[in-house]
């Protein structure tokens, strides 16, 4: 094990993500450090995040350079113990930027998986993108209010190396219908129970988040056979209290400048929103159906500025292993509600992340998800 | 998101509109084609196959093949607004609205105005418009500040695929007449184009790119050479905020005057001559209004003062280049 070189390769944020930048190092050339550690921040066109250390060791060469545009799979750094020589590094580098160029030709002719459409009962249009192929309940994300699946960009792949995975867009989100019934958690439980039906899933791991978490925890407290855990990230449905500035700002505002304080509101650390996540939430907001369709979940759900559907006492019939994971920083909904949770509900708090744990704390979300759905 | 041409995306917001609203219809020249002839129908779909596969789909009753007679179909167009319809007049080239000038400024934009508000005239003509076709001086004008000109007419220029689609929407469900712009230059660039329909409001520039040293505002075709522009000279460190302004009526001036005070150097891209255009209008409003903001003279990049040459080389020479561009940028900055 000592003489192992390990690489460190720019990683795939989302289906999307071909290239990135290593905008800058955290660490120096020679540094010792551990793997899950925040090593430099990467930015791609859609976001910009900080980069963990997939290795444990000794730096031995920072390959890329800050500003250099890469593709994904390119050499960032070096890891190896000093018992290795550094002609045998240089060897080392040489060889794998040989391979990578291989492998970049092969990857330009592969076929990239795109999401699906199917149709539920009633006739409405639910997308969703699978990844992945493993034994079991497959693990099915449910994104938030005004979200889609995309949200899981950080997630989805890191599961699917384990599960079969599915995201799926709710009814009024993405490219499903944009007919969103009642409006309400109930009529978004409905829809997946429908789309669960439809795909021949008799369980799965759920993990939601927001409105999504309120969906799962609905369903996992309603019809306890068709969910094997659940994970509820920041939660909607546990307590009254909900940002109308962010719920009413996000349907209102049709300009870039205006609608970033509100994406910001979402993360600790407002660098996380970028120009190309601006636009592609008012991308979606112009699509047919979507202001009509955000308007009434926001009525139904948040009638005069507070939550509708409190689903506490719905702990009490969850049989399924289930966890809650919050960020400190939550400016949406407020991480208190998370506090003092009927029976065992397992909670993990992140101190440094807002509304977004499963971005912002991303390998660590994983690792949770990873564990409940073993 | 599914990669579609210019081409494309136009064709599937008339197609979308039509499907959407049966009061929509299509009329133009040759824009199904074989009419009255023998062999095949819908043989044309326009000069350059926009309209294709609508005739087949809609039938002849909503996709009208006319007279070579601009004068006849857009005054034809304005009655049928003014009477119930929704026309989308194809006027082929922009350059021959000079025989049907009097049916749109003075009769469809005069309309709502006239008669107390109380006409509407939801009428739109697509136009191709610019340079770079190797078409000469009568079929490469870029005639929009006239149209901007008049009260009661609405101008869209779109920049990229996915603008044409959600404008031309947009276009189609305003109540007032829009002449709405296609560069025919860019009919086979691709952008990604949400397969649902989608609009994209009036009078709202999009902020395509970001930087803290210049400011340049410009439209249509344009928009592409100046992020070009602003993506090269970010290397050099030179920031660059690219304000795309999607309608030159109604004008945003709120995003031209906050992005031009906030860099205080402004760049004006134009493709049109430069008397009485977008570039003199917009330096004009700047002037007036944030002045006091302004590091320095504002540049205009705009066509010459000079008809549109049908030698290729003038051509090119003609037409703004990214390089003019890049040129005026380094000059507001001082580095010229």
């Amino acid at each position: 094990m000592a003489s192992e070189i390990h690489s460190i390769v720019m990683p795939k944020w989302g289906l999307a993500m071909e290239e990135g930048i290593v905008t800058a190092w955290q660490i120096d050339a020679g540094a010792t450090i551990a793997k899950g550690q925040e090593i430099a921040d990467i930015e791609t066109s859609k976001i910009a995040n900080v980069f963990e250390s997939p290795v444990s060791g000794k730096v031995r060469r920072l390959v890329a350079q800050p500003g250099e545009t890469l593709p994904v799979g390119a050499l960032l750094a070096v890891v190896a113990d000093d018992a290795i020589g550094d002609a045998d590094i240089d060897a080392y580098v040489a060889k794998f930027n040989e391979a990578l160029k291989e492998m970049l030709a092969a990857r330009a002719s592969e076929k990239k998986p795109e999401p699906e459409s199917v149709e539920i009962a009633g006739g409405r249009k639910i997308r969703y993108l699978k990844l992945g192929v493993g034994e079991g309940p497959p693990v099915v994300f449910i994104h938030g209010f005004g979200g889609d699946l995309n949200n899981w960009l950080f997630n989805q792949e890191a599961l699917a190396e384990t599960h079969t995975t599915y995201a799926i867009d709710l009814p009024g989100h993405g490219g499903s219908s944009k007919d969103v019934g009642a409006g309400g958690v109930g009529a978004m439980t409905s829809a997946l129970v429908a789309w669960m039906t439809a795909m021949k899933i008799d369980s799965a791991h759920l993990v939601g988040h927001s409105m999504g978490g309120a969906v799962a925890l609905l369903l996992a407290s309603t019809q306890t056979a068709k969910v094997a855990s659940a994970t509820l990230i920041c939660p909607a449905g546990l307590g009254p209290e909900i940002s109308m500035e962010y719920i009413n700002g996000f349907i209102e505002m049709s300009r870039g400048k205006k609608l970033e304080p509100i994406l910001q509101m979402l993360v600790a650390n407002p660098a996380l929103v970028t120009r190309d996540m601006i636009e592609d939430v008012l991308k979606f907001k112009r699509i047919d159906g979507v202001d009509a369709a955000l308007k009434k979940m926001r009525d139904t759900m948040f009638p005069g500025g507070e939550q509708a559907a409190i689903l506490r006492d719905a702990f009490d019939n969850v049989k399924a292993p289930l966890q809650v994971i919050v960020g400190a920083q939550d400016r949406v909904l407020p991480a208190a509600h998370a506090k003092s949770l009927p029976g065992n509900v397992k909670v993990q708090v992140f101190d440094n992340a807002g509304h977004m744990p499963h971005m912002e704390a991303a390998s660590d979300v994983n690792r949770l998800i990873a564990e409940i759905a073993r | 998101m599914a990669k579609k041409t210019y081409r494309q995306a136009i064709n599937e917001a008339l197609r979308q509109e039509m499907e959407r609203d049966h009061r929509v219809i299509i009329m133009g020249e040759d824009v199904a084609g074989g009419l009255g002839a023998p062999g095949e129908q819908d043989a044309w779909g326009g000069p350059l196959g926009v309209t294709k596969g609508l005739m087949p789909k809609f039938g002849r009753d909503r996709v009208l093949d006319t007279p070579i007679t601009e004068s006849a179909f857009i005054g034809a167009a304005a009655g049928a607004a003014a009477t119930g319809l929704r026309p989308v007049a194809e006027l082929m080239f922009v350059d021959f609205l000079g025989v049907c000038f009097d049916q749109i400024f003075n009769q469809a934009a005069k309309f709502k105005y006239m008669f107390g508000g109380k006409a509407v005239t939801p009428m739109v003509i697509r136009t191709m418009y610019g340079a770079g076709f190797r078409a000469a001086s009568q079929h490469s004008q870029c005639l929009y500040p006239l149209f901007t000109h008049i009260p009661g007419l609405k101008v869209v220029l779109p920049s990229n695929a996915y603008e044409a689609k959600g404008l031309l929407a947009q276009s189609i469900r305003d109540d007032d007449p829009v002449i709405f712009f296609e560069h025919k230059a860019m009919y086979d660039e691709t952008a990604e184009v949400p397969d649902d329909p989608y609009t994209i409001p009036f009078g709202e520039a999009n902020v395509t790119r970001e930087g803290d040293d210049v400011t340049i505002i410009t439209m249509g075709r344009m928009v592409n050479f100046c992020n070009q522009v602003a993506d090269k000279l970010a290397k050099e460190k030179i920031g660059c905020t690219v304000v795309d302004l999607r309608t030159t009526s109604p004008l945003d001036t709120e995003t031209v005057l906050e992005t031009a005070s906030e860099t205080g150097r402004v760049v004006v891209v134009d493709e049109s001559h430069p008397r009485c255009n977008m570039a003199a209008d917009i330096s004009a409003l700047i002037c007036s209004e944030a002045f006091d903001d302004l590091k320095g003279p504002i540049k205009m990049v705009t066509a010459p003062h000079c008809p549109v040459p049908f030698s290729p080389a003038l051509e090119d020479l003609y037409v703004p280049s990214p390089a003019k561009i890049e040129a005026a940028v380094r000059a507001v900055m001082g580095k010229g």
